[in-house]
């Protein structure tokens, strides 16, 4: 097939399966291919310490600064329940050397599993046993620490140590719909990766160990935005404790998506909730277009009759076709070609945006058979590297039919046993529509396969600890350090009239406190406060990236303000100040302000000359060209003195 | 309902089953104050307490219910969890040496223990293949448990019984013995062997992991790996242990039986050779010697077996301000043997002397070794040495302190002749003492200095 047919059957198949924008969906398409998400958000805690070791926690090391380094490799055990988890097993099979990068000031021997674990920080199961209650969950009665298995290395014993802390809890959005939360689990957070090239994986383990917990939401959400908004809720009512950590990589959330027929595929680690709607819109739909995929196989061949061939190829045969080939060729690879009966046009169907389904091999190769990219082409691609007599040679190489599609794949000799093995099974899964699988995601909204997705049978409990008891008494103290319900609070600003777009603001950054003290303790306008928060602060935040000073210097400056009696709408002038000079007190930026007080009386006194100025100037002007011209000659000496509403009223 | 269906559980914990008629492995809908919880009840660790029942929820996690919070229980099912390593039968390759497995309990191959939350062992041919499937092509192999104690219950009755076996294996033509071990008194086993099962033709590999095989982490599977290469295609026939070298899953030391200590509680290269290199590397692909001499293979099944131990001795750890009443206590009951841990090079202080005397009158053969670990004993640099060796100690040179307890348990087995005894502890079997030590024996590094830092940072910890 040349690229020209295969571009032309990619954006036909968007329209065989009734693809659409996300922009231009409506919920009626998500409820055509049966939209379901649900979230497990990661958070960390503040605390002083590790989680299960008495290194500092939040303190971090660049990938070249490192101490010492050791190697691990990780072998699949058995569960509690007896069975070998599917996911251990696969990765297993990749033989991943594992090195793992350690800094004397952030990492112990507990980090690199040389040293069994110290009791739980109290800190940490604390501020846990908050959070689980501000998410309305049932607290248990007793921790118990779980393993968890990872075996890509992310944890250097092998598993995470993880516990249930309540289950069973209800988030109530803005809109009063509520959302069921299934559980919320204290964990250990897993270490950093550096690089991930052929059979070596690099991580540092400066955020291993550090407290972070986990909230899982039921599959509840209807669409992509509804996903976010939820993801949002559950991050702000972290952040409104005021003790969990913010900044790049402190809030991650894995997104759980099906679409109708489909499977629960994960997208890891996604960064920004802003790109949520997006991932989740394309993962619906690539679902979608496996299922389509599947159906349309079906038609063509049964399951248990399908069998791939394969044939390795002589590289004279490319060396003049691909600088990509060539070079792999140059570094030692062997070329082998696979044919997959019945595939025609499906290689080349739509899954994702700028992805066709050939892309869903491609990723397998590099994490299960560790093949670098670019690591295959194949008959069906959008950019193919060979021309059509090219791929008929190795059709016929295969002794291929005319409904076939071919593969062809390369890499070192060590690996292509497995590659092998990794197209085929790959292929048999189209007969069974969406793979298990967790997925990488992409800023642009795409993602691709990271690992096949783990069941609960990689969970089995911590022989190195005793279960913790949460007394009754114990839980109810906690709960008076809890503040109101985040409902509550958004409830609250729109009875103080404080404009809906300040909302997220505020939240994320966990302002509501420090707004709620600066209107009550110094009776100052709620709508002024939530506006110079949600607008202005916001703005030059924005414009200076980052908030020099301690944010309850804002306090002081209201109180300094009220002290003086000076008009609080040179408030945000001043803040700007604060960002460019943040040590200086409030005396000297009104200096360099050039602020001088005057009383109300003057400045109004001067609106009888100005009035008189204004005539002889402008002959003709309307009444309003007038009160203009007359506020802004007298903005200067107002700002801070008068009221500029008052002022306009004067005038 | 018989009591089997309550695992663990005690008290009221058990009281609120029962009333409930609620089972462990039986799926329960549990209602309490704190909201309902449903999940299957697990077993109790019986140190645990008695006031909360252990539910797996269908998320996999595990919780605690407490007793005191539940207002009512249901079983709406029961599904016992059949816990099983995979078992395959373990191939058979021509050419492969044939190598027997000899357990003894630790933790090499381990399954979960309910009843106490820790680990137990698991062992059998198929189940290690299940486990480790590289062994296939390493060795034809066979496996026995001897017993299964958790390595501090080693003691002189278990030597004695391995050692027999070991004799017994060899006459029937093995061609390289593996013993898994529990690490906690490894190095005092390998003693024991060593001086029990002289003139080996074969080698006679101890084996443990400091990870339990339960972990996707475990030193287990590579250490067996390696122990099964050095006892089939490794050409030294000796005792000897082996385990990692670095942390790192990079490769292994093989360590004289007889030189061999545990120098960390945790770490995975916790077992070092003291005041001598190791006697080799090994790694998958096989041995590499580090020492010149050792004692090779043979073809020859002449192995000398001297199974004997008393075990009326003990090892006096000395410190200062020690009364005498201590040892005269351990005279009264009946002790024939003490192994001194002295400071420095080897001294206890001066009060103790009427009771080393009175000792000595009784037939108590003393012995000094070192709490420096490194190093002589020399008795003759001060006077107290002097006078110490005057009143019958005899010093042990750079015979280890758990060596010299093992090796007078053993030499007072065959003798109790003072002059026999000296003779049997002062000539070394396998270089429990050696005659001298090289300057690469002692290497005990400090952090933070430069050159140490550009060392760990360079080579794999």
């Amino acid at each position: 097939m040349s690229t020209n047919n295969a571009l032309k059957n990619y954006e036909s198949s968007k329209n065989v399966i009734g693809y659409v924008n996300r922009k231009e969906a409506t919920q009626a398409d998500y409820d055509r291919i049966g939209f379901m998400s649900g979230l497990e958000v990661h958070q960390q805690l503040l605390t002083k310490k590790k989680l299960f070791c008495n290194c500092p926690a939040g303190i971090f090391q660049k990938p070249d600064e490192y101490d010492a380094e050791l190697i691990r490799h990780m072998r699949p055990t058995l569960s509690e329940l007896g069975e070998y988890d599917g996911t251990a097993l696969m990765e297993f099979k990749t033989k991943k050397e594992i090195i793992y990068r350690i800094a004397n000031n952030t990492a112990c021997t507990y980090d690199v599993d040389d040293t069994p674990p110290f009791p739980i920080d109290r800190e940490a199961l604390d501020i846990s046993i908050e959070i689980s209650l501000l998410s309305k969950l049932k607290i248990v009665g007793e921790v118990h620490i779980t393993r968890k298995q990872y075996l890509d290395g992310s944890i250097p014993t092998g598993f995470q140590r993880t516990a249930i802390i309540g289950i069973d809890g209800e988030l109530t959005l803005k809109n009063n719909r509520k959302i069921h939360l299934i559980q919320l689990s204290i964990e250990e957070d897993s270490c950093r990766e550096i690089s991930d090239i052929g059979h070596t994986r690099i991580y540092r383990t400066d955020r291993l160990g550090m407290p972070l917990i986990e909230t899982v939401t039921s599959p509840e959400m209807r669409n992509p935005d509804e996903v976010k908004e939820v993801c949002d809720h559950i991050r702000f009512l972290n952040r409104s404790t005021g003790k969990v950590r913010t900044g790049i990589g402190a809030g991650r959330e894995d997104v759980n998506v099906s679409c109708k027929g489909g499977t629960r595929v994960e997208i890891k680690g996604v960064a920004h909730t802003k790109w949520i709607p997006e991932l989740s819109h394309n993962e619906a739909f690539r679902q979608w277009a496996l299922l389509y995929i599947r159906e349309e196989l079906l038609k063509r061949c049964k399951k248990e009759q399908w069998k791939a061939n394969h044939v390795e190829l002589n590289h004279t045969q490319f060396s003049n076709v691909s600088d990509a080939i060539r070079k792999a060729v140059e570094n030692g690879c062997k070329i082998y070609a696979i044919n997959l009966p019945h595939f025609k046009n499906l290689l080349s169907f739509f899954t994702q945006p700028g992805k066709p389904f050939y892309d869903e091999f491609i990723n397998r190769l590099k994490v299960i058979a560790c093949i670098e990219k670019p690591n295959m082409t194949c008959s069906e691609d959008l950019e193919s590297l060979l021309d059509d007599a090219g791929w008929k040679k190795i059709a016929r190489q295969l002794n291929a039919k005319e409904e076939d599609a071919q593969i062809l794949f390369w890499g070192p000799e060590r690996d292509i046993p497995m590659a092998l093995d990794v197209i085929e099974e790959r292929a048999l899964m189209t007969f069974d529509g969406v793979p298990q699988e967790t997925r990488k995601s992409f800023e642009d909204g795409t993602t691709i396969f990271e690992r096949v997705l783990p069941g609960a049978d990689r969970m089995y409990p911590d022989t190195d600890s005793v279960p913790i008891p949460l007394e009754d008494a114990h839980i109810e103290k906690l709960r008076k350090n809890i503040p109101e319900d985040l409902s509550e609070r958004y409830g609250q600003l729109v009875i103080w009239g404080i404009p809906e777009d300040t909302f997220s603001y505020i939240f994320s950054k966990n302002y509501y406190p420090l707004m709620k003290e600066i209107m009550e303790n110094l009776d100052i306008n709620p709508k002024f406060i939530g506006v110079f928060f949600g607008h202005k602060l916001k703005y030059l935040h924005g414009k200076y990236g980052a908030i020099p000073f301690d944010i309850h210097r804002l306090y002081e400056l209201f109180a300094f303000l009220k002290d003086r009696n000076i008009d609080y709408a040179i408030a945000p002038k001043m803040t700007e100040q604060m960002f460019l000079n943040p040590q200086m007190d409030f005396e000297s930026i009104l200096t360099i302000m050039k602020y001088k007080k005057i009383s109300k009386e003057e400045i109004i006194s001067r609106i009888k000359l100005l009035k008189e100025k204004f005539i002889s100037a402008k002959k003709g002007a309307n009444a309003h060209d007038k009160i203009n011209s007359i506020m802004g000659a007298l903005k200067g000496v107002s700002l801070g003195n008068i009221d500029l509403t008052e002022l306009s009223k004067k005038i | 309902m018989n009591e089997d269906f309550f695992q663990g559980y005690k008290g009221e914990a058990l009281g609120t089953l029962k009333k409930y008629n609620v089972r462990v492995w039986g799926t329960a809908e549990v209602e309490t104050t704190r909201g309902n919880f449903n999940g299957t009840v697990l077993p109790r660790a019986e140190n645990d307490d008695h006031f909360h029942i252990v539910l797996k929820i269908p998320t996999g996690y595990n919780v605690g219910i407490d007793i005191r919070t539940i207002t009512g229980m249901k079983e709406t099912g029961y599904k016992k969890a059949n816990y099983k390593v995979p078992e395959k039968e373990f191939p058979y390759t021509e050419g492969l040496p044939h190598v027997k497995l000899l357990g003894t309990g630790g933790t090499i191959a381990s399954r979960l223990d309910y009843r106490t939350g820790a680990v137990i062992p698991a062992f059998s041919p198929g189940e290690l293949y299940g486990a480790v499937p590289e062994l296939a092509e390493i060795c034809n192999l066979d496996t026995e448990k001897i017993f299964a104690v958790f390595s501090e219950n080693m003691g002189p009755s278990q030597y004695i019984a391995l050692a027999k076996q070991i004799g017994k294996e060899i006459e029937n033509g093995i061609e390289g013995i593996v013993i898994g071990h529990g690490t906690d008194t490894l190095h005092h086993t390998g003693a024991a062997l060593t001086f029990m099962c002289q003139n080996l033709p074969v080698p006679v590999v101890l084996v443990g992991s400091q990870r339990s095989s339960d972990r996707p982490s475990s030193d287990a599977a590579l250490n067996l790996m390696h122990a099964m290469t050095a006892a089939g295609h490794g050409d030294i026939a000796e005792v000897l242990v082996c385990m990692f070298g670095p942390t790192s899953d990079e490769y292994g030391l093989l360590h004289k039986g007889t030189r061999v200590r545990k120098m960390h509680s945790s770490y995975r290269s916790t077992f070092r050779t003291i005041g001598d290199t190791p006697i080799a590397s090994i790694t998958r692909k096989g041995v590499t010697h580090i020492k010149e001499q050792y004692n090779p293979r043979r073809q020859d099944r002449n192995v000398k077996i001297i199974p004997a131990f008393d075990d009326r001795v003990t090892m006096l750890y000395y410190y200062p301000g020690m009364k005498p009443g201590v040892l005269d206590a351990i005279v009264e009951q009946g002790y024939k043997g003490v192994v001194w841990v002295g400071t420095g090079l080897g001294h206890v202080n001066k009060e103790m002397y009427p009771a080393i005397e009175r000792a000595q009158k009784s037939g108590v053969h003393q012995y000094m070794t070192l709490q420096t670990i490194w190093g002589y004993v020399h008795m003759f640099v001060y006077d107290t040495g002097r006078d110490m060796m005057a009143k019958g100690i005899i010093p042990a040179g750079n015979m280890l302190p758990e060596v010299a307890f093992i090796k007078l348990g053993w030499a007072l087995g065959q003798t109790h002749d003072p002059e026999e005894v000296k003779k049997l502890m002062l000539t070394p079997v396998n270089d429990e003492i050696t005659e001298r030590e090289p300057y690469n024996g002692y290497l005990v590094y400090q952090g933070g200095v430069p050159e140490v830092e550009e060392f760990i940072k360079k080579v794999h910890k």
